[in-house]
């Protein structure tokens, strides 16, 4: 009985998601002068723009067509109308992204028909709105940020001539992370257009003056071109079908995909660079071999003490499937993986991988922290962003952080965790990680079980 | 303001002092598009009920919500945690399309079974506004069930700004508070409304109240419980400090109790001296009034040294605020000159017409003051006025380091208290910290 109630449950104990629009700012932040704004309550935008200024510290800013309860009964066209006005006078992007909240999709507001007569009417119908259906209860921040890339993309793309660009598309991966791929792709001398390009705008070098729209993100001619590229490598084997931008891409213009895993660890980072290397034709640049040696000596070097760590792996599915690889490769073999949102795709991929797991392992699709609490006896290293910090008061279960939010820390954007460079230094938070916890306990723990025995001896 | 503004509509919002007699527009719905800095209904509702310590917090609704709720608050507890959950439906398509009731009822079930908590909260969220879930009745139902309290919050997103929220907060604890039985024999104790014990702020205005004699009832709502507040009734006096959140309360708690209310401030010295002086004259007990100067002589004599230390370094400096509620503003005008500095710019989310004839008042000549501003009007002023320093809170803070300069967290996730006589020191060493730091030297 007890076990019963404890198997299903339908409320959430502390949520390991987020919601579909959150996704759908951060993909559009990687797009060269765009803005975004929500069609729903003041709050959504406020609460999001909190929850990404907290992690990136950067200033965010996100529309809100600010919709009160006249705005509920009798259709939200004349809000949306007037934050589009308002945030052109403001801000004059490149490129606007509308994404529908929970209350703008159960009120059934049709926000293309809105925006393309609102262009109409103004001559404009050049200019790139980009409408996105997110409503909070469609998915999570994992599906919104695939579906609006694949919306961009298909608002964008153009049948244009063949060029040698590769498609280069990237899951939510830190700022440092994308700019370690990018000095990768630079390394094998493979041109690119990788969306979405938030390097700069969640990163921004502090310069006067301050710019509302920061510098950078993919460019839009760019992402127009997509269409005629050699190929597409896309870091998301989580991702399904109907959101791939990948898959539009090669369905629409035959652009060949290769879906990859987010290079972290050895065979994941051999995939991506065997890849690079058929594009490019040319042999694996002798520094980043290098690169990939000094990965295996650090893994060797640190095999034994992360032989120690029993993980609990939790977050966004595609982070999970990444991370979970990795300590696999290393021997912190995992006690839980969980991804924050139920995907189709991942008990597929884990499945063969968690067979060498030598003790018991769950694997939770859509689990919340209560749920990972509840089946993480034995490990003694928590691996997501800060709310994992749960883990760590409830358990004493010591976190490293990598992802999306990290809230308690600084640094979140300049986290490098990617190719053979940046897989080192995951292995090394992780290691010390597990370092630490050992030398501050190591002398208590033993004098705890081995002296009180002596005692007994000497004084008996 | 030499320039137009981008925003027309927005003109009425914004005032100098000295130069435009007419009264600032505030208290109205905010501009689509306009990038507000306020939050919702369920955000206003959320901040006042989530400090209550022993209570379920949970958010009828899909998921965002919830997540962007957590634990993110800095109320201490000296008893149970319960309160840093965070609670939900989660809400799917399916659940909108057939309606939630009955999903609600099965999570207050598991709740209720595992946790055995006295009190629940049941947030309404815009998706359940719109869908017509009867929260209320479900709520009844549950109560029932589990002999425990079951309040429900209504909260839908839409259905206000984030004032609004704080009405349905003040519903809530109404509703909590009313008494059965009897009514209860009003002792000399008083309640205190509007601290959310934000890094133990409660804790320190209480033990002030303690040594002048004067016992704490009830707070509103930080480190309360179920328990404490329903002891409400039976105070003499409701003393209110975030009026914002808190006069709907403190006026029905006078309709209903015959408790009279008084607006307080321990924000600063001038204002945490004259608040206490004004409780104890408003107790009209000789013996309260002189251990009152004698706290007031003592710890004022204790910190001043410290604080003309930092005004030295500080003297001169010009500081921006843009902050939530009025009471805050207004005390942070007479903080800064406290340190030497002169407020040159201020403004709030969510502040009442006498807030701002306050501030109106009491700013010197040529500061700006603004009613639910956005980012590029605070950039504009900030510029404009040259501050050097921005007071704020999460979203504010990277605009002021983008700008290049300081920058003070007056939010509700700061750990640090800023209440009474320790917070005005806390507050002029944050002062002197982020403004005298040596990285200005290289930027």
């Amino acid at each position: 009985m007890e076990k019963q109630t404890l198997s299903y449950r339908s409320v959430t104990e502390n949520p390991c998601k987020m919601c579909m629009p959150m996704g759908g700012i951060l993909a559009f932040k990687g797009v060269e002068r765009s803005m975004v704004l929500l069609h729903g309550s003041q709050g959504c935008s406020t609460y999001m723009r909190r929850h990404i200024a907290e992690h990136f510290n950067e200033p965010i800013d996100v529309g809100s067509s600010s919709l009160n309860e006249k705005g509920t009964i009798y259709g939200g066209e004349k809000n949306l109308r007037q934050g589009l006005d308002n945030l052109i006078k403001v801000y004059n992007p490149s490129l606007i992204g509308v994404l529908t909240t929970c209350l703008a999709e159960t009120i059934g507001e049709d926000i293309d028909r809105v925006a393309s007569a609102y262009l109409q009417e103004r001559g404009q119908e050049e200019f790139p709105i980009v409408t996105v259906s997110s409503p909070g209860y469609g998915g999570s921040e994992f599906e919104g940020y695939w579906m609006t890339l694949t919306r961009i993309v298909t608002k964008l793309a153009q049948k244009v001539e063949k060029h040698n660009k590769v498609n280069i598309i990237v899951p939510f991966i830190s700022p440092a992370d994308i700019r370690e791929l990018k000095r990768i792709l630079q390394l094998m001398k493979i041109e690119y257009t990788l969306l979405p390009d938030f390097s700069d705008t969640l990163d921004q070098p502090f310069a006067r003056p301050y710019k509302r729209i920061p510098d950078g993100g993919t460019k839009l001619r760019d992402i127009a071109r997509m269409s005629g590229a050699p190929g597409t490598i896309q870091l998301g084997v989580c991702v399904a079908e109907g959101i791939s931008p990948g898959k539009y891409l090669e369905d629409t213009f035959g652009v060949p995909l290769y879906n990859l895993p987010i290079p972290m660890g050895i065979e994941n980072t051999d995939r991506l660079v065997n890849v690079l290397q058929e594009f490019s034709g040319r042999a694996t640049p002798k520094s980043l071999l290098q690169e990939r040696g000094r990965l295996l000596d650090a893994m060797i070097d640190s095999h034994k003490y992360n032989f120690q760590g029993r993980s609990v792996i939790f977050g966004e599915p595609e982070l999970v499937y990444a991370v979970t690889k990795t300590c696999l490769e290393n021997g912190v073999f995992p006690v839980v993986v969980s991804s924050g949102s139920k995907n189709a795709k991942l008990p597929e991929l884990l499945k063969a991988q968690l067979e060498q797991v030598p003790q018991q392992m769950h694997f939770l699709n859509g689990g919340d922290f209560a749920g990972i609490l509840a089946k993480s006896e034995g490990a003694n290293i928590a691996i997501g962003s800060s709310e994992g910090k749960y883990l760590s008061e409830k358990a004493g279960m010591p976190l490293v952080r990598i992802g999306f939010p990290i809230h308690d820390r600084v640094g979140g954007q300049r986290l490098l965790s990617v190719g053979y460079t940046g897989t080192a230094m995951f292995l090394d938070r992780i290691t010390n990680t597990l370092l630490e916890h050992k030398l501050a306990n190591y002398r208590h723990n033993v004098y705890e079980k081995f002296y009180p025995g002596t005692k007994t001896v000497t004084e008996g | 303001m030499s320039a137009k503004l981008a925003i027309e509509a927005r003109e009425g919002s914004i005032r100098v002092k000295g130069k435009q007699k007419s009264q600032l527009q505030c208290d109205a719905d905010s501009i689509a598009g306009a990038v507000s800095q306020r939050a919702c209904v369920y955000s206003g509702a959320r901040v006042v009920l989530n400090p209550i310590t022993d209570a379920i917090h949970l958010v009828h609704g899909p998921i965002g919500c919830a997540s962007y709720t957590w634990d993110i608050r800095g109320s201490l507890s000296s008893g149970s945690e319960l309160f840093r959950n965070s609670f939900s439906t989660d809400l799917q398509e399916e659940d909108v399309i057939f309606g939630g009731e009955k999903k609600l009822a099965r999570c207050i079930d598991e709740l209720a079974l595992k946790y055995k908590p006295s009190l629940m909260f049941v947030y309404s969220t815009c998706v359940v506004g719109v869908i017509g879930d009867d929260i209320t009745a479900v709520c009844k139902q549950a109560e029932q069930k589990h002999q425990i309290k079951v309040v429900p919050v209504q909260s839908s997103g839409f259905a206000g700004n984030k004032s609004a929220g704080y009405r349905a907060a003040c519903d809530a604890l109404l509703q909590l508070i009313k008494s059965e039985g009897e009514p209860t024999a009003q002792s000399r104790k008083i309640n205190y409304l509007g601290d959310f014990n934000l890094a133990g702020e409660a804790w320190i205005i209480r033990n002030y109240l303690r040594e002048m004699g004067v016992e704490l009832n009830a707070t509103f709502t930080g480190d309360s419980s179920y328990a404490s507040l329903r002891r409400a009734p039976a105070a003499c006096l409701n003393i209110m400090q975030c009026a914002g959140s808190m006069t709907y309360l403190a006026q029905e708690m006078e309709r209903v109790y015959n408790i009279p209310y008084m607006r307080v401030s321990f924000l600063g010295i001038e204002d945490t001296s004259r608040s206490l002086r004004e409780i104890a004259a408003a107790l009209n007990d000789k013996e309260i009034s002189e251990k009152t100067e004698r706290l007031i002589e003592r710890e004022t004599a204790e910190i001043r040294s410290l604080i003309e230390g930092y005004r030295v370094p500080l003297q001169g400096k010009k500081a921006a605020v843009f902050v939530g509620g009025g009471f805050k503003a207004v005390s942070l005008i007479k903080q800064f000159r406290e340190v030497g500095m002169e407020v040159v710019m201020i403004g709030t989310q969510t502040g009442k017409q006498d807030d701002y004839d306050s501030m109106y008042s009491l700013a010197c000549d040529g500061t700006v003051i603004l009613d639910d501003a956005n980012p590029s009007e605070l950039e504009r002023f900030i510029l404009q006025q040259g501050a050097d320093l921005l007071v704020g809170g999460v979203k504010e803070r990277p605009l002021a380091y983008k700008l290049g300069i300081s920058f003070i967290d007056h939010n509700h996730e700061r750990k640090h208290p800023l209440s009474g006589f320790a917070g005005a020191v806390n507050f002029a060493q944050e002062v002197y910290s982020t403004l005298c730091s040596p990285v200005w030297n290289y930027v």
